[in-house]
């Protein structure tokens, strides 16, 4: 090993038995638990600790389950493309991959769009901000902290379908691997919707 | 985890199976919630199929199926029983400090 390159980003490290890039995902995804685990632990004291009709009704909180659950499938899609995306590198076909990266950033900025321009928008139109109520507050932090990872991810993938894809020639294994943890990270954000959608939008 | 061609081909198809899966599970989600089991019921379900749906996520797509390394099940582990601390606390305070306190300036 020559001084200067990161050790163990192919080949796993003897103790732990991972290559250090996933172990380092893993840890940080440990560390995402606990900060969306903090936010809902908050929602849960905060919706369960509610007086009787203090709580906005569905109509009351102005979000659609229509909404709501086309988001989830287009989430749920794009954890698909994204894992068929590792699974094409694995079969050392890079095109179809980059192809199925392509088709993840472009559904994942699809849910930003919707959630902004559908939501978001008309919220702050009609004057439902944060700090309209204890609902609101936690809405606007738990789905924008979720939009951040969203936009977090597309920059990611951004990378590896642009600049960062000269490593496929050069290091296909490394490639690949730094897809698997992309990967690991957007099923992560696409877990956090999963529970994010019944809490926000069928439980009032 | 196993990485040959043959291999990933039927990953593929579990891939494929999990997406009919977790599809169906957001259609049910959303249609229990229509059902009024009661407030509280009505949740428990709601959480028991996301919990479900994560459980597919984490195990196919995240690999943690095929994973034998002991630190990310440690490190998984150690997360999970801090979560559920996180989530069980406020529940059991729900009716004493400090939701009381917090909610005595409601509205």
């Amino acid at each position: 090993m020559s001084a200067g390159v990161l050790p163990y980003t192919v080949e796993p490290h003897p103790v732990t038995g991972l290559y250090s890039g996933k172990l380092g995902t893993w840890l940080f995804l440990a560390s995402e638990v606990m900060l969306f685990g903090g936010l809902f632990s908050a929602y849960i004291l905060l919706r369960v600790g509610a007086p009787e009709g203090t709580w906005p009704t569905h109509e009351e909180a102005h979000l659609s389950w229509k909404i709501g659950g086309f988001n989830t499938l287009l989430l749920i899609i794009s954890s698909v493309t994204m894992v068929m995306a590792w699974a094409n590198l694995k079969m050392n076909n890079f095109p179809k991959a980059r192809m199925y990266l392509i088709v993840t950033v472009i559904l994942a900025s699809l849910f930003l769009t919707l959630k902004i321009s559908l939501e978001y928008y008309p919220h702050w139109h009609d004057g439902l901000k944060p700090s309209t109520n204890v609902f609101f507050g936690l809405y606007y932090t738990l789905t924008a902290l979720h939009g951040l990872h969203i936009f977090g991810g597309i920059v990611v993938m951004l990378y590896f379908i642009g600049p960062g894809a000269g490593l496929w020639k050069t290091n296909p294994e490394y490639y690949t691997n730094r897809i698997e943890c992309t990967g690991l990270y957007w099923h992560f954000v696409d877990l956090v919707w999963i529970f994010l959608f019944p809490i926000l939008y069928l439980m009032n | 985890m196993a990485g040959s061609d043959a291999d990933i081909s039927k990953h593929v198809k579990m891939y494929l199976g999990v997406f009919a899966a977790l599809f169906l599970c957001t259609i049910l989600t959303v249609a229990v919630s229509t059902v009024h089991l009661g407030h509280t019921n009505n949740v428990i379900v709601a959480l028991v199929i996301a919990s479900f749906k994560a459980s597919l996520v984490a195990l196919i797509f995240m690999h943690l199926k095929w994973e034998s390394s002991k630190i990310i099940w440690i490190t998984l582990g150690l997360c999970a029983i801090a979560f559920s601390i996180l989530m069980i606390v406020p529940m059991l305070t729900a009716n004493g400090f400090p939701a009381s306190t917090v909610f005595s300036t409601w509205g």
